[in-house]
């Protein structure tokens, strides 16, 4: 996980995808994803078409293809499952290669594939050309409760500060010889948790006092607002529409 | 002085809820345009001490007044605004995703917008030395930047009294100077709450010594520091090998 | 264990959304009562804490490594409401900034891992903890919500499976895989969250929300050397709202089980159907979707999928409760 490094994320850019306001690019990633989902798997067509409709996004916003595939890495636990499928499926079998594989469960196998990676590298286009604050001011503006869009802010904010004081306990473990072997070590690693959340608790609190120090009473400030001009709304939205025309077609 | 004091204290006292007394009857006042520091060693109730002045502790006993206007629970607003409280660890103080929004989040809460804000934002910014970072997250700042930050988040409040807990802690030589030529070139009240003896030093002129909760003494800098016997008995060293320098 | 998009069919996730969404309301008004102005700070620092410690691998047995949920031990420190607003805020932001999670599957990520999770781990932390409010029966409390929070979780996905699912496995086969290896994950998280939970009590108290009201009674000194003892307020919050927190979770999750259920029996997949009343389907995929989809949207065993929802709920409801029971009397004699 790339967790640590989440301003990574972000690949700073100034094509149309970057300028597009965050509220339209997420509910465009989010029709596309539900698009995708509902897509009839066997419509093979379908899913090239979807494929090419992300790879033209990446070109417009200039991300390049190894970061893309590098960010696709967290897939991995379920392209493992995946394959798994055919094998264990349950239906009529076919052999492959000498070796008895359940149809159906090879076409639950593609289904899965198709759909999660098409899933993921919308996320992951959509992570590299906005901001994280950005997305939640969009998300904001999606109507997501605001004091969701508050936690999710501070938890960005501090995730750095937080997983930085785990690596310097975990550092600090290991300098004395400390090793994660067996199960006998998880009363060491789970006493690093407890100090790890007082920090985490008693920051917050802290937090908490600063901001009342500068007149906080229970509402953020809304200190910056994006608004979608119609014409930023029909771009972004081209991408699901697009996506719903070549699922018209495949039907 | 018969113009009103940035901060007068008077008879504070205070104990935590499970009993433990830290302040017991602290006297105080600091003239406007002062620069004073607060000296005491570990445990002697700086925090508390700090932690009144903008009444997020209230008084158990005794007052605190901030240009004339005491602390009270229907005051609060006020206070907040004129007391700016820079704490110790930056990371507490920025929370909001960039410099800029940071900067603006105290003056947008007392109802400041659009151009005006910008306005404040920037000059604050610019006050210390920071104006190009304003778009950048706080955590990709040295630690020394963010203090200067954390400086113009209260700056940007026009405080009446500043208040500093530890400005000069975990700071590189070179931050720390930085740090000292902007505190100079503000034109406000400031408390620093330190046992950094030399800082003090070079940047108040009088200071205070807390200790066991209440002021143990109060004077000159220069004159408290060249005490040896009076810093001994209050747990307070200057650095191996620094000497007064004489005048 | 995060679902990743395509893993479960269209209506299962939408539905699942809803749930989620109804879930996440719930907990942003409790949360609000039980932290007040201190909500999102505290929230958020907690939602970083958990994001990090689920970043802790722990080895489970020789060769595999589990690494926790987060879930029981969230509801432990913080309370259910903001434990589930910090798992539900984890989950978001690694789903739209991580890529980890489908967007799409984000309601059933959020429903299994962070609601039911919660809802569970609390659920038998509060029934333990009824009967002895030592260190030492919070601790075990702790050990055994978290215990069964992970295989309660798997049971619940299982289900959702068997309702939404589209790969064509034998949902039994799946429930057995899926609770066989959470039981081993869920004794590692048991472990890690007991063993946090009593370092948290042992140097702060004050922070364990589960643990309000241990505090011992204060002493009053008369001037003659008698002294008295004042009664600690019990912490109302925790016990007053116990009963209608597990109410509603158990109603939400029958809702989610029904509701889901209903809907991915009566019409299996809009765009499925629609296809296939169009004759658009090809002769053989005609034939082999034919045949499976009623294995798969029709009957489980016999028992309607509806029905088998349900009857998994309480399954696993009625496990959590047997557990929750039998720790109650082991912590009876040793108290």
């Amino acid at each position: 996980m790339g967790a640590g490094h989440h301003h990574r994320l972000y690949l700073p850019g100034d094509s149309v995808v970057h300028r597009l306001p965050p509220q339209c690019k997420l509910l465009a990633v989010l029709a596309f994803a539900v698009v995708v989902v509902a897509t009839p798997r066997e419509r093979f067509w379908a899913f090239a078409g979807y494929a090419v409709l992300l790879l033209a996004v990446a070109v417009v916003a200039r991300v390049p293809p190894g970061y893309v595939a590098r960010r696709m890495a967290i897939e991995l636990p379920f392209v493992v499952f995946a394959f798994l499928i055919p094998i264990i499926g349950m239906g009529e079998r076919t052999t492959v290669l000498g070796l008895s594989l359940s149809v159906p469960g090879l076409w639950a196998a593609w289904n899965i594939l198709a759909k999660a990676t098409l899933g993921v590298i919308a996320s992951v286009l959509l992570a590299a050309t906005t901001e994280p604050r950005v997305i939640l001011i969009g998300a904001q503006r999606l109507r997501l409760p605001s004091l969701l869009v508050q936690i999710a802010m501070f938890m960005l904010r501090y995730l750095d500060v937080i997983v930085d004081e785990m690596r310097r306990m975990r550092v600090a473990r290991e300098s004395r010889g400390f090793a994660a072997r067996d199960f006998r070590q998880i009363p060491v690693i789970a006493r690093s948790a407890g100090a790890l959340f007082i920090r985490s608790y008693e920051r917050g609190e802290r937090v908490h006092l600063a901001m009342l120090s500068r007149g906080y009473s229970g509402q953020m400030p809304i200190i910056q607002d994006i608004s979608a001009s119609a014409r930023q709304w029909s771009a972004a939205l081209a991408l699901p529409a697009v996506a719903l025309a070549v699922l018209g077609l495949a039907l | 002085m018969t113009s009103v004091h940035s901060l007068e204290v008077k008879q504070l006292a205070y104990a935590y809820p499970d009993g433990t007394q830290a302040l017991f009857g602290v006297d105080l006042s600091i003239a406007r345009g002062e620069r004073v520091a607060l000296l005491g060693p570990n445990g002697a109730g700086k925090t508390t001490l700090v932690m009144h002045l903008n009444g997020i502790l209230t008084a158990g006993h005794g007052s605190v007044a901030v240009a004339g206007t005491p602390v009270r629970k229907d005051t609060l607003k006020e206070i907040r605004q004129r007391v700016g409280l820079v704490f110790q660890d930056p990371d507490d103080q920025l929370f909001m995703p960039t410099v800029r929004d940071d900067v603006a989040f105290g003056p947008a809460n007392a109802g400041l917008r659009g151009e005006e804000l910008d306005r404040v934002v920037k000059d604050a910014l610019d006050r210390v030395g920071m104006l190009e970072a304003a778009d950048r997250p706080p955590h990709h700042l040295s630690f020394g930047q963010r203090r200067r930050v954390a400086v113009a988040t209260v700056l940007a409040m026009a405080p009446e009294i500043l208040v500093l807990d530890e400005p000069s802690s975990n700071l590189d030589p070179a931050a720390r100077r930085e740090l000292a030529e902007i505190l100079r070139s503000l034109e406000v009240t400031v408390l620093m709450v330190t046992h950094d003896l030399p800082y003090a030093l070079e940047l108040c002129e009088r200071s205070l010594i807390l200790s066991g909760g209440v002021i143990a003494a109060d004077g000159p800098t220069r004159e408290l520091l060249a005490d040896t016997e009076l810093l001994a008995a209050h747990r307070l060293e200057l650095p191996y090998g620094f000497a007064i320098p004489a005048v | 264990m995060h679902v990743p998009d395509g893993f479960f069919n269209a209506v299962t996730s939408i539905s699942a959304g809803a749930v989620a969404a109804a879930g996440v309301a719930v907990c942003l008004r409790g949360a609000r009562r039980e932290l007040d102005d201190r909500t999102a700070p505290m929230a958020g620092l907690v939602a970083a804490f958990i994001f990090a410690v689920q970043m802790l691998n722990f080895p489970v047995a020789a060769g595999t490594s589990g690494h926790l949920l987060g879930g029981a031990l969230a509801a432990i420190l913080v309370g259910p409401y903001t434990g589930v607003l910090c798992m539900a805020v984890v989950l978001l932001v690694q789903a739209v900034f991580f890529a980890d999670g489908g967007l799409t599957a984000l309601g059933v990520n959020i429903s299994i891992m962070g609601i039911v999770t919660v809802l569970v781990g609390w659920g038998i932390f509060r029934l333990v903890t009824r009967v002895t409010r030592s260190r030492g029966g919070i601790t075990a409390a702790a050990f055994l919500a978290a215990l069964v929070s992970v295989p309660a979780s798997a049971l619940v996905f299982s289900v959702l499976f068997a309702i939404g699912g589209t790969a064509p496995i034998d949902p039994m086969a799946v429930a057995a895989a899926m609770g066989g290896v959470h039981v081993l994950i869920g004794v590692g998280e048991g472990a890690i969250t007991a063993v946090t939970v009593g370092s948290v009590l042992a140097v702060r108290p004050d922070l364990v929300y589960g643990a309000r009201g241990l505090a011992r009674p204060l002493i009053l000194r008369g001037a003659e050397g008698e002294s008295t003892t004042v009664g600690v307020p019990e912490p109302v919050v925790a016990t007053r709202r116990l009963k209608p927190f597990l109410l509603g979770g158990v109603g939400v999750t029958l809702v989610l089980a029904g509701l889901v259920s209903f809907f991915a029996s009566s019409s299996p997949d809009g765009l499925e159907a629609v296809a296939e009343n169009k004759g658009f389907l090809g002769q053989a995929s005609d034939h082999h979707f034919g045949a499976w989809a009623l294995a798969d949207y029709g009957e489980v065993g016999g028992i309607p999928v509806g029905v088998a929802g349900i009857i998994g709920v309480g399954l696993v409801l009625l496990i959590a409760g047997a557990v929750a029971y039998a720790a109650r009397g082991r912590n009876k004699i040793k108290v």
